[in-house]
């Protein structure tokens, strides 16, 4: 990234990324403790019970592991801007399709919270890029 | 075990953290933000205040926090097995 504030931006959204994913694990970790196998079963989650027994093991909901791969990177400042604020948007309606699949009030809440950051993820990344497009604009006058 | 003090304080610095956080975001792309500068600072020394009555009393949050003998950092409960 180009200018400082870009820089910032993308540190330390990432960090709180990695936090989120702390919070989703506690989450799964609360909600699976102590449930026997047959209980998981019932849940829908015997298939990961016979692979992964109590374990955080990160797969989406059709069961496909997460990869790196899935992460996208040009090099291209407005390009990667795009994608993190596309990425902020996927996140945000999955966890609208998550808050419908449950009644829980403290799932719901968690959700709610995550969901929001998103939202505000997406106005910074979106300011980032106005400021990046500022910065590249005027780079031209030598 | 772990007391409802404990968990208590640990949600006040918890919120705080947030606020900072939240602010932190906010002041990457409007450094020239006096007031939302303010706010950051405040809340964090407000933060490190918390967090150093909370070590004192219960051990270190993180791991370069300073710790008695033996390593105290080690010890229950850890942030998902906290019950709130």
């Amino acid at each position: 990234m180009p200018i400082p504030q870009a820089k910032a931006v993308l540190t330390d959204i990432g960090t709180e990324e990695f936090a989120h994913w702390e919070i989703i694990g506690t989450l799964i970790y609360k909600l699976t403790e102590g449930a026997t196998p047959e209980q998981l079963r019932r849940a829908g989650l015997g298939d990961h019970y016979a692979q992964h027994d109590h374990a955080l093991y990160p797969h989406d909901a059709a069961g496909v592991p997460w990869t790196a791969a899935y992460i996208q990177a040009t090099g291209d400042p407005i390009a990667d801007l795009h994608e993190n604020m596309a990425a902020e948007q996927k996140a945000r309606t999955t966890y609208e399709h998550l808050i419908n699949l449950t009644d829980d009030p403290g799932v719901i809440a968690t959700l709610a919270f995550l969901r929001e950051r998103e939202i505000v993820h997406f106005q910074r990344f979106g300011e980032t890029l106005m400021l990046v497009k500022e910065y590249m604009n005027k780079k031209h006058i030598f | 075990m772990y007391s409802k003090d404990m968990v208590n304080l640990l949600k006040e610095i918890m919120a705080i953290d947030f606020v900072v956080y939240e602010l932190a975001l906010f002041l990457d792309t409007h450094p020239n933000d006096r007031r939302a500068l303010e706010d950051h600072n405040n809340f964090s020394r407000r933060s490190r205040e918390l967090r150093s009555i909370f070590e004192k009393k219960y051990g270190p949050l993180v791991l370069d926090s300073e710790s008695e003998f033996p390593y105290q950092y080690i010890n229950n409960p850890w942030p998902w097995e906290i019950r709130y």
